[in-house]
């Protein structure tokens, strides 16, 4: 996973400060200056106009085509998203990736919280606790897919070992059952991120003062309704920013399923992005492929678009006070 | 508040002392039980990987090996097959190392221009292309695959390393201003105004104050950069062609090429590999990859 995302949100509002030297910058800098920093600056603009804004713009033209093999310049209004939604492969993908992000955002949420507040404790070996709950983090998706993959294999992983220790009937082939496989996929990609809402949550922690436990303490206030009523509330800002992450990345999940189930068995454990793969490079139906992608596209802007708002209020607030 | 602050010493959990306390060893138990869940992955895939395949057959995942070989490391490096072609995973793991070089000085060197420009000149739009790149970050790749695709194919550079490394630059872009952005934003604003009035020019001033000044920043970038590059699957297998698939995309065939029995010792060595580079700058990095982590996601 990229950690793009993850820092956008929480500096958001830096994109409408005006740049700092601008008024010296302006006042004294000759023509030649200025034009320096418009050449360095070329390369982003290319970027932003060239891979973001045009080939967004594209897809969002060819989704609304009769595009097969090729685009095609025609009209097709929105036949290309009546199909797509008409199509039993898409809705299963849907559907899994709706399972999927509800079950693996609040089981990271309830993990990645335990974790952060149980270290919170004052323990011995912080670091090390620290160390271990993220370094899976550090890995791709495909080694995290593939090292479950084995875990849960029906004949030789985590089934036989029930069995040879003597639980003679044990059954783990979930990754072998329609009705299952997908929670063997979330159970993989919380190994990967649980750490991180951990890592995000602790930072939170370790910015609520000391003193409302001393006092909640001297109110008689037992520790964990202390975390529930008192901690949980004021995490706020970081569980947002957690959820909108896992969201995101919910949203993104390929690498993982491909190298874990490649969707299967059967389409178990299909979801968009492959759909949409698998369309534009295998089954050569880019139209429909246009269409399923503007469609994540705007379920992402659903999902990150109140967060940006809160938080360009919650700056605006901060910066007239 | 007085009287909170005051015995505050005598109510406050004093944990070297009550280390034995029930609710202390609830608290390790759960640590602990949290540290086995993470870890046993890693173990399992340790001691898999230098197991004889007769006795991963017969034996159980979790038991050590009874006779250590190392034959599956080797394999998985020189040998194991990709669909017909049988050169082991260093393939990609050298493909890998040049997609990441060129993609790295690329990137991070942009990231720390665009950030230096943003963040003390004024250029026209400049906010407002800012503003496009940040929602960039945010953008599922397939809605910008295909047009991608199409650009480079138009221009005879479609899957190459040229290619992929480009795509990466872009793809890199918004948190690499953002990155350098920030951290220029936060400096003293009086050692430009000073290197300004000595008549310092825009490049003068990158190279001589404002580069050796970020460093910190620099090997941050270089963090995320390293470990985002070098897992990723979808951008290498769409862009660097076939002779120049990345280590995930080698992996991925290496486990899912269906000739023959599967060879799982073979097949845990070569993911152990493919996740040495990202491991090894983690537990080296320790701190400052989850500085990487925290550069944002963590504000108020």
């Amino acid at each position: 996973m990229r950690t793009g995302p993850s820092a956008v949100l929480g500096r958001s509002e830096a994109a409408d400060a005006p740049p700092r030297g601008a008024a010296s910058a302006s006042k004294r800098g000759g023509p030649k200056t200025a034009w320096a920093a418009h050449t360095a600056l070329l390369p982003m603009g290319a970027t932003v106009l060239i891979a973001y804004v045009a080939s967004i713009l594209w897809t969002l033209r060819i989704s609304l085509s009769n595009s097969k093999m090729l685009p095609r310049n025609d009209w097709a209004g929105v036949a290309q998203y009546v199909n797509l939604f008409e199509s039993d492969r898409w809705l299963t993908a849907l559907a899994n990736i709706g399972l999927f992000g509800l079950v693996f955002i609040a089981g990271a949420v309830v993990l990645g919280f335990l974790l952060a507040v149980f270290i919170d404790q004052k323990v011995r070996l912080e670091g090390v606790f620290r160390t271990i709950y993220l370094y899976s983090f550090s890995i791709s998706f495909v080694a995290c897919g593939v090292i479950w993959q084995w875990m849960f294999n029906p004949t030789l992983g985590i089934q036989r070992s029930l069995r040879s220790w003597g639980w003679e009937s044990a059954r783990f082939d979930w990754i072998a059952t329609q009705d299952m496989a997908i929670y063997c996929v979330v159970i993989a990609v919380l190994w990967h991120s649980a750490g991180l809402v951990m890592a995000i949550l602790l930072a939170g922690l370790r910015g609520i003062d000391d003193e409302l436990w001393k006092a909640a303490r001297i109110e008689g206030v037992p520790r964990w309704r202390y975390y529930l009523n008192i901690v949980l509330p004021q995490l706020g800002p970081s569980l947002g920013t957690a959820v909108v992450l896992l969201a995101v990345s919910v949203v993104k999940l390929f690498d993982a399923v491909v190298a874990m189930t490649n969707g299967g068995p059967g389409d178990a454990t299909d979801v968009p992005t492959k759909f949409i793969i698998d369309n534009l490079f295998e089954r050569q139906n880019i139209g429909l492929a246009s269409a399923a992608s503007v469609t994540m596209l705007v379920t992402v802007v659903i999902i990150v678009a109140p967060m940006v708002y809160a938080r360009s209020r919650a700056n605006a607030a901060a910066g007239r006070a | 508040m007085t009287i909170a602050a005051s015995p505050g010493n005598t109510l406050s959990p004093r944990p070297r002392r009550a280390f034995f306390t029930p609710a202390r060893l609830g608290v390790y138990f759960f640590l602990v039980s949290a540290a086995l869940f993470f870890l046993l992955p890693l173990y399992v895939m340790g001691i898999t990987s230098i197991k004889p395949m007769t006795e991963i057959r017969e034996g159980n995942i979790f038991a050590l090996p009874l006779a250590i070989t190392f034959e599956p490391w080797a394999q998985a490096w020189s040998s194991a097959c990709t669909g017909l072609e049988c050169n082991g995973i260093s393939v990609g793991f050298w493909n890998s190392v040049r997609i990441l070089i060129p993609s790295l000085v690329l990137s991070v060197l942009l990231g720390s221009i665009n950030g230096y420009a943003l963040a003390y000149w004024r250029v026209k739009w400049a906010g407002w292309f800012f503003g496009v790149l940040m929602l960039g970050a945010f953008i599922p790749y397939p809605v910008m695959l295909y047009p991608l695709v199409r650009m480079f194919a138009s221009v005879n550079m479609f899957q190459s390393i040229p290619n992929i490394v480009l795509i990466h630059t872009f793809f890199g872009m918004p948190i690499m201003t953002l990155l350098f952005r920030n951290y220029y934003s936060s400096l003293p604003i009086e050692l430009f105004k000073a290197a300004r009035i000595d008549g310092g020019s825009f490049w003068r001033i990158y190279f001589q104050l404002m580069l050796p000044m970020s460093l910190p920043i620099f090997v941050v970038a270089l963090i995320l950069q390293t470990t985002g590059i070098w897992n990723d699957f979808l951008l290498g297998l769409i862009f660097a062609g076939r002779e120049n698939y990345p280590m995930t995309v080698q992996l991925n065939n290496i486990i899912n090429s269906t000739q023959g029995e599967k060879l799982y010792n073979v097949n845990m060595a070569a993911t152990l590999l493919a996740s040495m580079v990202p491991l090894v700058v983690y537990f080296v990095s320790g701190r400052w990859f989850v500085r990487g982590i925290a550069a944002g996601a963590v504000k108020g």
